[in-house]
Formats: structure tokens, sequence, C-alpha cells
């Protein structure tokens, strides 16, 4: 457990000083700013559209950071060879693995700590700024505590997307491809729903059963989108948080076991 | 005691994409290094020098055959305490220091606090890093990371160290460095398996190389009995010389080459003594610059055997 941490903790260390990821996060925080104006020009709907946008902002910021530096952390480092030297240290394989993925997630969290405070100064100072009436009006309050139950399940999805990241580069030779992939299963796993019902707008019950198969296997990611929900102040299912979490962590550990159980044969040519 | 040993290790890769066929790497290698041995590991590029060392790292698996370091079977968590091991052309993280680099690392051997800094800034001090500690490793020099991973392979003070290329992206001050630290190593009682390609640090270094070639070890054991290191001949440069002087050398079995501003190259056979050679040097009027003896050389046996050598097999 101590190696895993040390690994992590290196991990964190080196990947909060990336420069992309600055960049990333000083993206966002301007996005969220951005939003503001937006919201300035369509009356009434401002605090709805400055909710949506931040939170769409993390989404997919945070996307970017799990893929790029999540690819870095396997993929690049066999791409450069740094993984030859870690691995003559008394680490064993998966201890690494694990720690790099625990460093990714503390830091992905991190940074959503830092986008998530941007979000709701932007908010605090929108909901001093609006008429009474407007706030009154508007479905939930300006600081919605509920917000931050769809920042969590945007880093329970990133921290998905973290583990398929990981699991693609622990085969593939290439950074570059295993950002592809990893990208094309996080845009299928946006059809989740689509898929569990293609079989009732296609003739070939064969497909239909591709089309199922697909849904149980790839990563339902849109199940983590409840920002509607949160902006709309609309009822989230008792349960609901709770299932997709535990879905989440179930998924993630299969991902990690596989990628322990591929990388320990790994030949590092 | 073997600090090294390997029995038929061998390693096939397969190459081509829809007709793929094994490449043999390494093709059945038996070596045995003592304990206490600075071990050259010679050989052109790409005869797979590097995969023997990543198979004893076991950073990949042979296809067949066994390797042990310090008599326990390479790969073991345990075994890595005790060995260090710097990688061809190493690269490590850019955003940390050589110093948190080299305090993770010897935080993985279990080193803490005030132990871990003091071991930390002794092996950066030892590779002469000491003044550029806390600069990220971005802003480093190719030279300057090549002494991040020699000192990141000895922060564990091992009993084995295994270098891949250490003198290479090194000026000529960083190589004596890696010598002098090479043999430091050796005095303590370390064992020093290196792979180069250059011959000159094996030479100077070694007590005993193995050769080779197309994956196949062609030649191993001391210098002294691959080398008999006799004179073949006599290297002189002559300086103030006449034309005429030059052209009786040649009469006399010597060949001379013009170097410039009546300076030129003389060699003579082995047969002739030193005492011979500064005589021959005086009767022509001619200023004796330099001599020196012309002796078999660690190159000279290595070009013989990687020609002679096997040519790289297909299955």
């Amino acid at each position: 457990m101590r190696t895993i941490g040390l690994v992590a903790l290196h991990v964190f260390r080196d990947s909060v000083r990336d420069k992309v990821l600055y960049s990333i996060v000083a993206f966002a925080v301007v996005l969220m700013a951005v939003s503001y104006v937006i919201g300035q020009l369509t009356a009434g709907q401002d605090l709805k559209i400055i909710k949506d946008l931040g939170l769409a902002a993390m989404s997919l910021l945070g996307l970017f950071i799990a893929v790029f530096i999540g690819i870095g952390l396997i993929a690049r480092e066999i791409d450069r060879r740094s993984i030859y030297a870690v691995l003559a240290k008394p680490v064993r394989r998966h201890e690494l693995l694990l720690g790099k993925y625990l460093g990714l997630v503390g830091t992905l969290f991190v940074n959503l700590a830092v986008m998530a405070l941007a979000y709701y100064a932007v908010l605090a100072y929108i909901g001093a700024t609006l008429p009474e009436t407007a706030l009154q009006a508007a479905p939930a309050p300006a600081t919605d505590p509920r917000l931050l139950l769809a920042v969590l399940m945007i880093g329970l999805e990133l921290a998905l997307v973290t583990a398929v990241a990981l699991f693609w580069s622990t085969f593939s030779s290439s950074a570059l491809l295993s950002a592809g992939l990893t990208f094309g299963l996080y845009i299928a796993g946006q059809f989740g729903a689509d898929l569990k019902n293609f079989e009732q707008v296609v003739t070939s019950p064969a497909a239909g059963l591709v089309g199922r198969a697909l849904y149980y296997l790839l990563p339902n990611f849109a199940a983590f989108d409840i920002k509607a929900e949160v902006v709309h102040g609309l009822p989230i299912q008792p349960g609901y948080l709770a299932l997709t979490a535990a879905y989440a962590c179930v998924y993630i550990a299969l991902l990690l076991t596989a990628s322990v159980m591929i990388f320990a044969r790994r030949d590092f040519k | 005691m073997y600090a090294i040993r390997t029995e038929g290790l061998t390693k096939h890769y397969a190459v081509g994409f829809s007709r793929s066929r094994p490449y043999v790497a390494l093709d059945d290698l038996t070596l045995e290094v003592a304990s206490g041995e600075v071990f050259g590991f010679l050989g052109p590029n790409g005869a797979g020098k590097t995969t023997t060392l990543k198979l004893l790292m076991q950073l990949i698996f042979p296809s067949s055959g066994r390797a042990w370091i310090l008599e326990q079977p390479a790969g073991g968590v345990d075994l890595r305490r005790r060995i260090g091991y710097l990688p061809e052309n190493p690269t490590f993280y850019d955003n940390v220091s050589a110093e948190e680099l080299l305090g993770y690392f010897a935080a993985l051997f279990g080193y803490r606090g005030a132990e871990r800094a003091r071991r930390v800034a002794a092996l950066l001090d030892e590779v002469g890093l000491g003044a550029e500690r806390r600069m990220q490793l971005r802003k480093y020099s190719k030279g300057m990371i090549q002494r991040v991973g020699l000192a990141q392979a000895l922060i564990n003070d091992p009993e084995v160290v295994f270098l891949d290329e250490p003198m290479s992206g090194l000026d000529p001050i960083g190589r004596r460095h890696v010598r002098d630290i090479i043999l430091r190593l050796r005095d303590r009682g370390a064992t020093v398996f290196f792979s180069s390609h250059i011959l000159g640090d094996a030479e100077t270094l070694c007590s005993r190389v193995g050769i080779v070639a197309a994956g196949k070890l062609v030649a191993s054991g001391s210098l002294a009995e691959m080398v008999p290191f006799r004179i073949r001949g006599w290297d002189l440069v002559l300086a103030g010389m006449s034309g005429d002087a030059a052209a009786s050398l040649a009469a006399r079995g010597a060949a001379a080459t013009a170097l410039g501003d009546g300076r030129y190259h003389v060699v003579l056979p082995s047969t002739a003594s030193s005492e011979e050679a500064i005589a021959l040097a005086t009767s022509i009027g001619a200023e004796l610059v330099s001599m020196n003896p012309v002796r078999d050389t660690l190159e000279d046996f290595f070009l013989a055997q990687v020609q002679q050598g096997p040519r790289r097999a297909f299955d």
C-alpha cells in the first residue's frame, strides 16, 4: 500500500505541474466567466444558462485532462522509456499501475474542486446582482448545493474515463492511439440509451442483439449526466446516485483488474 | 558466488504484420559474472546488449532460458532492492527536479526523512549536479539527464549495478566522471555489468568482457586472455625531415607519410627495437616528436569477432 501511495503522490506532483493542465483549468474558468456574458444576452434565462455552461465546461475540460494526462501516465511513459527505471525499483507492476491511477484521479478531483470554486464564485456574484424577481422565478437558487451532486457525478465519470484510458495504454504502443480509443469509447458510451433500444428500430434481430450486447459491454457515460435535473430543479430518483456510483466503482474495478493482468506480462520493447 | 548467471537466455520477437515471423533478438546466452567484477558487455548496435539487460531487469520476458542475479531468479521485488539499473538514453519526468526524482526513488527503497535527504544530496554531488538539484528535469541537457540516470541507479547502494551505455551523451569530463564512479563501485566490492560499443571504456575498466554479435555471444573472457597486447610495430612522428630522408626510410622498410611542415608519420615493423627506432631518427637527422608502440587492441579483436560472427537468424 505504501508503494502505491508513493507512486500516486509522485504522479500528483508531476501532473499538477503540467502546463497543459494549467491551460485547461484557466480555460474552464474563462469559459465560466464568459457564460456570465452570454447569460446577459438571454433575458430571464441567465442563471440556468450559466449553470448549464459551467457544468458542461467542467465536464468537457475534465475529459481532456483525464484523456491527455491519463494516456501520458502509461502510454507516454512507455513511449519515452521512463518506465524502465521505475520498474527496476522494488515496485510490482500492479502497484505502479494502481498508484498511477489514484494519482491521476487525485489530480482530477483537485482540478474539479478548483473549477467548482470558480463556478460557485460566478454564481454567487450573479445571485447578488440579479433582481429579486428573477431569482424567485428561477427553478433553483443561484448557489444551489445540488450542483455539487452534478460535479460529483462528473468526477465519477472522469474516474471511469481515466480507467478506460489506462486500460488502452496497457497494451497499445502509441499514446495517440490510446487517446483516440478512449475518446471513441467515451462518445460511444454517450449513446447508452440508444443502444438499449436499438432492437426496436432495426429489423434484423442479430443487429438488435449486437446493440444490446454493446449496451451492456460499453461504459454508460450518459448515466452520469444529471446536469439538466439539477439546473432545472427537477427531482432525482432516490437511490439513483448511489446506484450510478456503484456502477462506476464496479466498472472501474473490472477495467483496473484487466489492466493489471495485461500489464503484468507486457514486454517493454 | 556468481553475481549474474544466465542459462540459454533467448528472446524472439514477432516481426511483420500479416505473416509474422520470429526475430531472434538474443540467442541462447549463457554467461557468468563473478561477484566484484567489472564486466563489459560489448557489441555493435543492435547486437542484443539492451535486450539482455532488459531480460535481466524483467522489463521483457525470455522466450526460453533463465537468469539469476545474486543467486536469485531475475525479476523478484526483493532482489531489486539489491541492484541498480541505468537504462540506455534514460528519460524521466519533465515536471520534477532531480532532487524530487531521487527522493521518490529513494522512498521506493524505503529510505525516509533525513536519511533520504542525505542520500539524495550525496549522490547528486557525486554525479556533479549539486547546484542544479532543484531545477525541473525539462531544463536539463542530455548529459545532465544521463548523470541523473546514473545517480538513480546508485540510490540504494546496490550490490550489482547494470549500466546500459553509461557513457552515451557525455562530454569528456562526464565520461571521466562515470569511469571514476565505476572504479569506486568496484573498489567497494560491487559488481558492475555495463554494455557499451565504445571499446576504450571497456579496456580501461573491465576485468572481463563478453562480445555479442547478431544476438549471439561470440566471445567472453578476461581481457588478457582475449588480447595478447603484443607489440606489432612502432608509430613515430618525426620533424625537420627532408624528402630524401623519407625516401631512404622507405628503402629500409619503414612507411613514411608526410604530415606537412617537414613532419612525417613513420611506421616501423615490430622487428625493430625501441633503441633501433630512436637510432633511426637520429641517423637521418630528424627530431623525434613522439614514439608509441602499436599493440593488439580490444578493437582489433572485437572487429575480428564481429566480422567472423553470426548473421542475424530468422527461424
